[in-house]
């Protein structure tokens, strides 16, 4: 007896409620570029600049304790928090610190970083600094820079390849899928203020990866059927398609999602946003394939002739036919 | 048909096994890394009875390449420096200004008194006394000028010297910054790389990153600072001659000198001529040692041309202090008792031992040409690291086991050749990944979880597509070879895409992302291989045995 995730033959019209699913995706992407404009991202240290210390400690976190050991050392913004996982034991309390870049300083300043161990230490002499790092606001500005150019060069490489291996229809619908998924990440990120750093980025063109081989298993098969029902209505040839590599999304996804929980749950906090933007993105991704990029395909219209043009066509004499 | 040439098979399973083979290294990896440690041991200082029987904990006809881990694995320190190349233009102009002030004295009739206006930047400003002398003077700067000596720059000269008014202005040409930008920061790599190597760890990263910049990654190394502080951000020794003494740091040093703290003593400062005796680049050897009282010192040994300068300068001034600069700091100002003509003297301070001993690889190193300054560094303790390859290799197996459970309640035996495919996949990631001598970082681990889950994806396309030929009814074998056949253009097209991301990835990312886009690139490489080639293998064997008149994927 096999495990069917969805059934042999499906006939889902998944146009029906189109109005509903792409009126939704837009909704969403409008909600997501309000949140990011309103609230802005939680930029960690590398696009931001600053320094970030990991503490552990065998007591208790307490971050008013923290705060107040740090406040005296005057070093503006300071960020405390207390980080959990399931893998700690009860003498594992961690808190992660940020602090903001300091005005006037290119490089990074080891005296800070000596300070506020040194207070810390004051307040918990049992706290150790398992991790330490430092960004200059030079760098960070150019890791900006690198990063919006990474992902601007994964959406044109791919609009590219889809171009020359499709149509330009299948291209557009693609990279608008693409460029919905990315949008919603952020959004997610910005709603949540999960810290937003190099990694993200690297998750984000995951996604990317990920969202546009989903979508061009549909648009082969879409193509393949493009060919064999010259007759039938772009639309409902969608449909088919789309059926047909349904019990194939439905399973990729599905074993590309288990192995992303178990490394949400079980592979450390360090990596976690990390591997939380992926998952959401391999959701958002698997959705976008099927309701949204081909809907845009679908509005462009597409050649229907998959077969090579003739070669007489369009030559100053006439065509005669029975 | 379903057969698959013979000549075929040997190859997919022979490259199968040389990938297995490969990554074997890599389950045993504290065993194979302490005998590749043994091995260079023995290379380097010769063999020892413990040496040989670690070297001995591995065979040697095994491969042993093994995957690097990178430092948010192993824990270790992180730098990106900035090189001061502009520091090179000042030290240059420094350099110029003796000979330049000698051979306008030798025309002073034509070009009357002049003086140095600037302090040390890189620029050098002349003022004349009177104008109508800077045609002469123009003449003799430009006769200091040499013909650049790179060749994109061929017919350039390295000096452009200019006046207007009384002022006479000379500065390095484009020509010979872009010339000296790219010794400086060559000979910085080569200076940092040996003191790194001085203290033998395993492995280091040392790279130059565009126009000025060095990575330096160094793993088990306690913290950034510890790095920094081997590196020597400033280590530039000179012997200066003293002018005089003060307690107060902000006298005015006069022209052509500077003012510098001691080193055992904060509150006091020297006076020195800017313009060093001797460089700290001249010296030829150094070493730890214990002066007549049985304190830690330091000896030092110059070159041929560092002797005579240093020997001259002594001959001529026996009985006045020298101060021995290091990091602009004066560790000490010892006055000349005699002529020194061997080239070799002793530095003597308050040193601790560890002291004392860091100072001579200090100097053994060589000075940095220019300062550097770091715009990040990145401490990670080794326990975070172990941490993190702990959860790595749990979330791993279940995402492992998860994914076979799915796999084969879904497509029964093909799911069982999928599953198999799967094992080998990563095996053969393991395998490429030591091949290459590619670094695995945690969001690399990551990559390969996420691979576990998509590597199935070509196998998928490929079952699912071997179902829906089933339905019409060409027999088993038809709809096998016909599934894959049209599952191909799928499969290609979606990792095609998939690899052109991780190649922007690998271009544009730097260190724990780079290590990412290694493995997702390579779990793409070996997905499409081992679903493509070895599962179909696994398949034709098993049909060709069996010649099943039904098949149930």
């Amino acid at each position: 007896m096999r495990l069917k995730l969805v059934p042999d033959e499906t006939n889902i019209d998944f146009f029906k409620a189109a109005t509903v699913t792409f009126g939704a995706s837009c909704v969403a992407m409008v909600a997501s570029i309000v949140i990011w404009a309103v609230m802005g991202l939680n930029f960690g240290i590398d696009f931001q600049g600053g320094t970030t210390i990991r503490t552990q400690s065998v007591e208790a976190v307490d971050v008013g304790e923290y705060r107040d050991a740090i406040a005296p050392l005057n070093l503006g913004d300071v960020a405390i928090s207390e980080v959990f996982d399931p893998s700690f034991g009860n003498d594992e309390n961690v808190a992660m610190i940020r602090i903001q870049a300091q005005d006037g300083e290119e490089s990074v300043t080891q005296q800070t970083i000596a300070a506020v161990e040194g207070a810390l230490q004051e307040v918990d002499p049992s706290i150790t600094f398992p991790s330490v790092e430092s960004v200059g606001p030079k760098v960070s500005g150019e890791l900006i820079q690198t990063a919006f150019l990474a992902v601007a060069a994964s959406l044109g490489a791919i609009l590219v390849y889809i171009w020359l291996r499709f149509e330009w229809q299948f291209s557009v619908g693609a990279v608008a899928a693409l460029f919905h998924d990315v949008i919603l990440t952020i959004g997610l990120f910005s709603l949540l203020q999960i810290r937003f750093d190099l990694a993200t980025i690297a998750a984000i063109l995951t996604i990317i990866g990920y969202s546009i081989n989903d979508t061009v298993v549909i648009f082969d098969r879409l193509r393949e059927n493009l060919i064999k029902y010259k007759q039938r209505p772009l639309r409902d040839v969608m449909n088919l398609s789309v059926n047909e590599t349904l019990s194939r999304t439905v399973m990729t996804s599905g074993t590309t999602l288990i192995a992303l929980i178990a490394l949400l749950v079980l592979g450390g906090d360090v990596i976690r946003g990390f591997v939380f933007a992926i998952t959401w993105g391999v959701v958002v991704g698997t959705y976008s394939s099927v309701f949204v990029a081909k809907n845009i395909v679908l509005f462009l219209g597409v050649k229907r002739d998959w077969t090579k043009p003739d070669k007489n066509d369009g030559n100053q004499f006439a065509k005669i036919d029975a | 048909m379903l057969n698959i040439p013979l000549w075929n098979r040997i190859v997919i399973w022979g490259l199968v096994a040389l990938g297995l083979i490969l990554a074997l290294p890599n389950l045993f990896y504290g065993r194979v890394e302490q005998a590749n440690d043994a091995r260079a041991a023995i290379v380097q200082a010769g063999a020892t009875p413990e040496r040989e029987a670690e070297a001995a904990g591995w065979p040697d006809w095994l491969p042993h390449g093994l995957v690097n881990l990178g430092l948010d694995l192993r824990g270790g320190a992180h730098l990106l420096a900035e090189v001061q190349v502009a520091d090179v233009y000042a030290s240059r102009m420094d350099a110029l200004w003796p000979e330049l002030r000698d051979a306008l004295r030798g025309a002073r009739d034509e070009v009357g008194t002049f003086r140095r206006v600037d302090e040390g930047g890189d620029v050098l400003r002349i003022r004349l006394s009177d104008p109508s002398g800077m045609a002469r003077a123009l003449e003799i700067a430009r006769g200091f000028a040499e013909p650049v000596s790179s060749l994109t720059s061929a017919g350039s000269n390295d000096i452009d010297v200019a006046g207007s008014g009384a002022e006479l202005t000379i500065q390095l040409s484009e020509a010979e910054r872009e010339a000296v930008d790219d010794r400086t920061i060559r000979q910085s790599l080569e200076i940092i790389r040996r003191r790194v190597d001085e203290v033998g760890t395993r492995e280091p990263t040392i790279q130059r990153q565009g126009a000025d910049r060095i990575l330096i990654q160094v793993p088990g190394i306690g913290s950034a600072e510890e790095l920094k502080s081997l590196i020597g951000t400033t280590a530039q020794l000179t012997f200066n001659a003293v002018v005089s003494r003060t307690t107060d740091g902000n006298a005015n040093p006069g022209t052509g000198n500077m003012i510098l703290p001691m080193m055992d003593d904060p509150n006091q400062f020297m006076i020195l001529e800017r313009t060093p005796v001797v460089t700290g680049e001249e010296l030829t050897d150094s070493q730890p040692e214990f002066d007549q009282n049985g304190r830690p010192a330091v000896t030092f040994r110059f070159n041929p041309s560092g002797a005579r300068a240093f020997g001259d300068y002594t001959a001529d001034n026996i009985g006045s202090p020298f101060a021995i600069v290091l990091d602009e700091e004066v560790i000490s100002a010892p006055v000349i008792q005699s002529y020194i003509g061997g080239g070799s003297g002793i530095i003597t301070g308050n040193f601790t031992v560890e002291e004392s001993t860091e100072l001579a690889v200090l100097l053994r190193a060589g000075a940095l040409p220019a300062e550097l300054t770091f715009l990040e560094e990145r401490t990670i303790g080794p326990e975070l690291g172990q941490d993190s390859i702990e959860a790595g290799r749990i979330a791993c197996i279940v995402a492992f086991v998860a994914v076979m459970v799915l796999m084969g309640a879904s497509y029964g035996l093909f799911g069982l050749f999928a599953n198999i495919a799967l094992l080998i996949n990563v095996g053969l990631i393991f395998g490429l990944l030591s091949l290459i001598g590619a670094t695995l970082t945690l969001p690399g681990i990551a990559g390969i979880v996420l691979t576990i889950g998509m590597a199935v994806d070509a196998n998928v396309l490929v079952f699912e597509r071997i179902r829906e030929e089933l339905k019409t009814a060409r027999g088993p074998s038809r709809a096998i070879e016909l599934g894959y056949e049209r599952a191909l253009s799928a499969i290609i097209d979606a990792n095609i895409t998939t690899f052109i991301i991780a190649t922007i990835l690998f271009t544009l990312g730097s260190g724990p992302v780079r290590g990412f886009a290694v493995t997702l690139g390579i779990g793409i490489l070996t997905s499409v291989f081992t679903a493509i080639f070895v599962t179909r293998a696994m398949i034709a064997t098993w049909y060709g045995r069996r010649r099943p008149k039904t098949i149930e994927v």
